[in-house]
């Protein structure tokens, strides 16, 4: 085993876990608005990666990236809107955080039906975005160990991402209403915030955020109708670990979780990949029930 | 005189049922199918699904079998094994069919045929693995060329090219394992040592790092055995990470989409298959020239894209099975299942079918081609 090989194998797992974080990432931002956790995370992914396919053969395509973006933040507010807002009240009682379960599975179907839509307008083929510099066989150097270009922009997109939601979160006006939904959504509308409209915002970004994962990523994963799935399930993997709702969380437990993985193939079949990290998860959860980088008291205070 | 109105109406019950059912069983063959139009394996069971629609409509349009026309009923499996056997037990007990053709994975096919064969109703298999037909059982056949002849080509291209030691990636499905299986067993035979051989999730998104063990494991060439998107992916990883040992593939790579999806990265992949995506490359004393032209027009002019050897598969069942049907001038299960093993020198996408009580798949090592891409097109492998 020497040096390349290894790097090979850091490299690999970066490209995992820049892909983990940048879906974790997601999860959380609904999470933190509402509480839900948005199975349909994955097919923000999904849609972003295939509506790039689809928009880069008419348009340029940094255009084509910002259209699929915006396009998927709407149909992300659209279903807050339709479903969890207003069919939601039938679940949520008292209009309040109620029901919290009830809406988490919502999202499930709502995830099935996007799946569903996606296979009617896209078909069951696997789709193809353009790598951003070079083409599909292009290679970077570092040590011996040889990449593509794309992983930079994955990384890129993924420090990006992080840089925004921390300012949005911390310094704007918005970023500082959808935190107060979160911690008392009752006590947010005293203060005169529209809780409403900071949950579709919510869901907006997440959905904006999914679709320039999709984008980012699709040049090297590609993308077909049903990779949200597999996606989804790591994503919040990743955002469990490193603490709900916490952003840095997600990205360290990101990267972390990618490189243990990457690193497990030495000594397990690839096959076993899963299994480490569903391993590593349970025992940082039995460890650290908020996760690795989640506060304890902040979790107790959640609804579940 | 309670017991015989009883048994009068019972017999009037009866006698309406046969009646009835002799009127459908008159009005249409039926003839079920399970593909995996959704999900991991739609690449293979959307074409199936579409080509089996396209066979029967033109069929029906030349006045069906014998004067009397075909209703076709698909069912969706979505892949899983579960989904296929209810289906198969719906087709055969609520709408009675004479026959089924699929399911598309190997997985699926292994699920139910079983169950075919005890409700003695010919199952026609479009899955790859040979252990659905190995040993045959009297009611399960296939069209798909043998996982065997597959690796043996494949190995035998290696041999000639001087390779020795061999890193084998399978998917983890059953096609993936059955195909890994068949190498295992063969690779010796050839002279090929196996350095490396493992399997991978078949929803994988990147492969790199299995990649890397390859690269470190001293292979002189990788064979991947899938059938799922990874095999693009599996070419461009290798591009980026700059491991340049040949990459071979298996029969499951036939369909262009993959080498749009994997663009340059996919030069120079080489893959056994069946002839039907070189049809315009055969010489013209091929028997199987025409058919395979006619279908892949035919294909592209009803659904505008590419056939693929899966739709081929498909094609190939009810072309067996509807030939058996019109042979036998009969629709009584068994005796359409002797007309199948009797098939003879029937030109179908895969090659030319021979039937016997042994080989319920009928297709030679011939029917195999080795295949490569070249300028973004299949092509034929031709030694360096």
């Amino acid at each position: 085993m020497n040096q390349t090989i290894l790097a090979q194998y850091l490299l690999s797992g970066l490209i995992y876990g820049s892909i983990y974080a940048v879906i974790a990432l997601g999860f959380n931002i609904v999470y933190n608005a509402t509480g839900i956790i948005n199975f349909a995370q994955g097919e923000f992914v999904m849609l972003g990666g295939l509506l790039t396919h689809s928009l880069s053969s008419v348009l340029p395509l940094p255009i084509a990236i910002l259209s699929s973006v915006t396009i998927t933040a709407i149909v992300g507010a659209l279903m807050e809107i339709i479903f969890i807002r207003n069919l939601g009240v039938l679940v949520k009682g008292d209009g309040g955080k109620g029901g919290v379960m009830q809406l988490t599975i919502m999202t499930i179907g709502l995830s099935i039906l996007l799946r569903e839509l996606a296979l009617k307008v896209w078909g069951e083929q696997v789709q193809t975005v353009p790598f951003f510099t070079g083409n599909e066989s292009s290679s970077l150097s570092i040590g011996g160990a040889h990449f593509s270009p794309q992983l930079l922009w994955i990384m890129g997109a993924t420090a990006l991402i992080f840089l925004i939601l921390s300012v949005f979160f911390k310094y704007t006006l918005s970023g500082q209403a959808m935190r107060a939904c979160s911690a008392s959504r009752v006590g947010a509308r005293l203060c005169g915030i529209r809780a409403e409209v900071m949950v579709t915002l919510s869901f907006a970004l997440a959905a904006g955020i999914g679709a320039a994962a999709g984008a980012v990523t699709a040049p090297l994963t590609q993308t077909h109708y049903a990779i949200g799935t597999s996606l989804a399930i790591k994503g919040f993997t990743v955002a469990v670990f490193g603490g709900l709702g916490n952003s840095g969380g997600a990205v360290a437990a990101g990267f972390i979780l990618g490189i243990i993985e990457s690193f497990s193939i030495i000594v397990f079949p690839e096959a076993f990949k899963d299994i480490v990290s569903i391993v590593i998860l349970l025992a940082v959860l039995l460890a650290r029930p908020a996760g690795l980088f989640g506060s304890r008291e902040a979790s107790r205070l959640k609804e579940f | 005189m309670q017991v015989s109105g009883f048994k009068f109406a019972r017999t009037a019950i009866l006698f309406t049922m046969m009646v009835l059912s002799a009127q459908v069983f008159a009005a249409t063959i039926k003839i079920g199918a399970i593909f995996a139009v959704t999900g991991a394996a739609a690449y293979l069971g959307a074409p199936e699904e579409k080509t089996a629609r396209l066979f029967v409509d033109n069929l029906n349009k030349d006045g069906g079998i014998n004067g009397t026309k075909v209703e076709l009923i698909i069912k969706d499996s979505a892949g899983s094994a579960e989904k296929a056997l209810s289906f198969a037990k719906q087709l055969i007990d609520e709408n009675e069919v004479v026959a089924i053709i699929g399911p598309t994975t190997s997985g699926e096919s292994m699920a139910i045929r079983d169950y075919c064969n005890n409700a003695k109703i010919p199952l026609i298999s479009c899955a790859a693995a040979e252990t659905i037909v190995e040993p045959p059982l009297p009611y399960v056949f296939k069209t798909p060329q043998k996982d065997s002849y597959v690796a043996k080509w494949a190995f035998q291209t290696m041999k000639d090219t001087g390779i020795q030691k061999l890193a084998v990636v399978a998917s983890n499905t059953g096609f993936g394992s059955g195909g890994k299986a068949q190498l295992e067993k063969y690779a010796g035979d050839f002279g090929i040592t196996i350095v490396l051989s493992e399997q991978y999730d078949p929803n994988a998104t990147d492969l790199s790092s299995l990649l890397t063990k390859v690269k470190s494991s001293g292979a002189q060439a990788l064979i991947n055995w899938s059938i799922e998107p990874a095999q693009s992916i599996i070419a461009k990883n290798m591009k980026q990470m700059n491991l340049n040992i040949p990459l071979y593939q298996s029969h499951g790579f036939g369909n262009i989409k993959y080498v749009e999806a994997a663009g340059s990265a996919a030069e120079g992949i080489i893959f056994p298959c069946g002839r039907l995506l070189v049809a315009d490359l055969l010489p013209d004393s091929n028997v199987q020239k025409k058919l395979l032209q006619k279908y892949n027009q035919d294909y592209k002019a009803a659904y505008s894209e590419d056939a693929s050897t899966f739709g081929g598969h498909a094609y190939d069942a009810l072309l067996i099975l509807t030939t058996a049907i019109k042979n036998a001038k009969s629709t009584a299960p068994d005796k359409i299942a002797a007309a199948i093993e009797a098939t003879k020198n029937l030109a179908g996408t895969a090659g030319i079918f021979n039937m016997s009580a042994t080989d319920h798949n009928g297709l030679g090592m011939e029917s195999i081609s080795m295949l490569t891409v070249k300028n973004g097109k299949f092509a034929l492998y031709e030694k360096k």
